[in-house]
């Protein structure tokens, strides 16, 4: 009998990395995409990147969003990728980064497989729409 | 009752290749098989039941622990020690940590990895959040699946982790062999409500957050309703029915606990002694003390969650506790078979809410309604059981 309905949430991994201990904006991120009726798991504060890793394969997470403040997202953010790709998770999972990002650094951070950067001042809606149109197919 | 059996067994659903292969990997150890059969579990994404079926035959090696209690009373923290702990001395571990989700929008934040501080970047701590989101008994069920897939992945341990409210709850730690229900002090009220549901269940009691004021006098209330409980008939022990063979009441719902006499489970667990007898080997449950902060009682808890685990298999209770949950686990999965067949046969009548519509006019009752949906399901089954007989 498989007549009993899927039931598919978009589930997202919030993370802090690093030394930076501004988590406002990852909590309102949280909690909007709570109502939008993702499942949220928020990974605390002063992360690791392989603390990101394990979180995001362990939860089998359809969405990263690494939230950084501090500046060092060009350190931070490749050490996650490649923590990904080593547990083979990398593919289908949707990595964005929000924050304070300088321009040129956009690029790279592109150039190394996230798909979307989001500033300050970002409206709410707009990231959640890029979610939904933007989550991996899983086979 | 051998030919329903076998019938049941060779039904076994069939893995697809992609899924064969999934299995094959979170058997090699893959962490990364292992979370996505875990998703597959909880989307009920279609062939899930296959690959839940095929893992079955590699459960069994682990002790399966669930942690209950109220919002607040420190489940997270104490599950991280317990984790950290388990770990130090060389066990692996897994984690099903389920919180609630939100009844609008399905969504949900789930905020118990936050606390595991003591295990971040240990991968053999796996540890997973699940919401919620399923009805029905769906979410015991998929919790069970994923301890499933935890067991046969090669975890010793499994830890069990969920808000004590609600009959939806008590039965996802009903799933575990070892259940500690956890409070905190100064809950008076709180140890009132744990009477309905959550005493019954506990095997053993913690209270957490030990330094608090008012931690001895709720220990002292905790022991002094456990005796009570030990007084009175406990009710909860299941494996006294083997004479009284019922026919399966299919997906009646029947609340009776029978079953045992046969076995539920299929995959030779032999119970070689279902009859343990209550006078002088049962388990009366320890009030333990704990900091979860600090670690405080930590290994103390290991103790009695080992003894139990002795206490299970020394007094052959194992085999009872099994046939209870795989009966239960039958119990549900066709019940929620069946449920979907009357869905359908709802929609071809209409939908529900026409049919609510032509009750609410008086056309028709509610009753009538019922037994026009079940009749043509009934027609079938009796038909299958007069075939069986003709064989």
């Amino acid at each position: 009998m498989s007549a009993e309905q899927q039931e598919r949430a978009v589930r997202c991994l919030v993370a802090k990395v690093g030394l930076d201990g501004h988590d406002r904006g990852a909590h309102v991120i949280a909690r909007a995409f709570r109502d939008a009726g993702f499942e949220v798991v928020y990974s605390g504060l002063h992360r690791a990147p392989e603390d990101i890793v394990q979180a995001a394969v362990q939860e089998d997470v359809d969405v990263l969003g690494i939230s950084i403040l501090s500046g060092a997202h060009n350190t931070l953010v490749p050490k996650v990728i490649e923590g990904l790709e080593e547990y083979d998770a990398f593919d289908d999972t949707l990595v964005l980064v929000g924050g304070i990002i300088p321009d040129e650094d956009e690029d790279d951070l592109k150039e190394l497989g996230v798909a979307e950067v989001f500033g300050p001042g970002t409206p709410m809606e707009e990231t959640i729409e890029f979610i939904r149109n933007n989550v991996p197919e899983r086979a | 009752m051998a030919g329903p059996d076998a019938s049941a067994v060779a039904d076994a659903p069939t893995l697809s290749e992609a899924d064969a292969a999934l299995v094959e990997d979170l058997l090699a150890g893959s962490h990364r098989a292992l979370a996505r059969v875990i998703t597959k579990i909880e989307n009920r994404t279609p062939g899930y039941r296959a690959i839940v079926s095929a893992l079955h035959e590699h459960t069994g090696g682990a002790d399966v622990v669930g942690i209950t209690g109220s919002p607040g009373a420190g489940k997270s923290t104490l599950v991280d020690k317990l984790a950290a702990a388990y770990r130090e001395r060389g066990d692996t571990v897994g984690v099903i940590a389920v919180d609630p989700s939100s009844p609008y929008t399905g969504g949900a934040v789930l905020g118990d990895r936050i606390r595991m501080g003591s295990n971040v970047g240990d991968m053999d701590v796996f540890f997973r959040s699940m919401s919620a989101r399923g009805q029905l008994g769906g979410l015991s069920t998929a919790t069970a699946d994923a301890v499933k897939a935890l067991d046969a992945f090669g975890k010793d341990l499994v830890v069990l982790e969920t808000v004590g409210a609600g009959q939806n709850e008590v039965d996802v730690v009903r799933t575990a062999d070892t259940v500690a229900v956890l409070v905190q002090p100064g809950s008076g009220d709180d140890v009132q409500t744990l009477k309905a549901g959550i005493l019954e269940i506990g095997d053993v009691f913690v209270v957490n957050k030990a330094d608090m004021d008012g931690a001895q006098r709720t220990v002292a209330e905790l022991e002094e309703m456990v005796h009570r409980r030990e007084g009175g008939t406990t009710g909860r022990d299941a494996g006294h029915h083997g004479a009284t063979s019922t026919a399966p009441t299919g997906a009646g719902g029947s609340s009776s606990d029978h079953g045992d006499g046969d076995r539920a489970g299929g995959s030779g667990h032999s119970g070689s002694d279902p009859h343990a007898g209550d006078s002088d080997g049962s388990w009366t449950p320890d009030v333990l003390e704990t900091v979860a902060n600090t670690g405080e009682g930590v290994a103390a808890l290991i103790e009695t969650f080992d003894a139990h685990a002795a206490y299970l298999r020394e007094s052959g209770r194992i085999a009872a506790t099994e046939r209870r949950r795989y009966a239960e686990e039958i119990r549900t999965l066709v019940r929620a078979a069946v449920g979907s067949l009357a869905t359908a046969e709802i929609e071809r009548h209409g939908g529900i809410d026409r049919l609510a519509e032509r009750v609410r006019d008086r056309e028709t009752d509610p009753y009538a309604v019922a037994e026009a949906i079940v009749g043509p399901i009934a027609d079938c089954v009796d038909e299958a059981a007069d075939g069986d007989a003709g064989d």
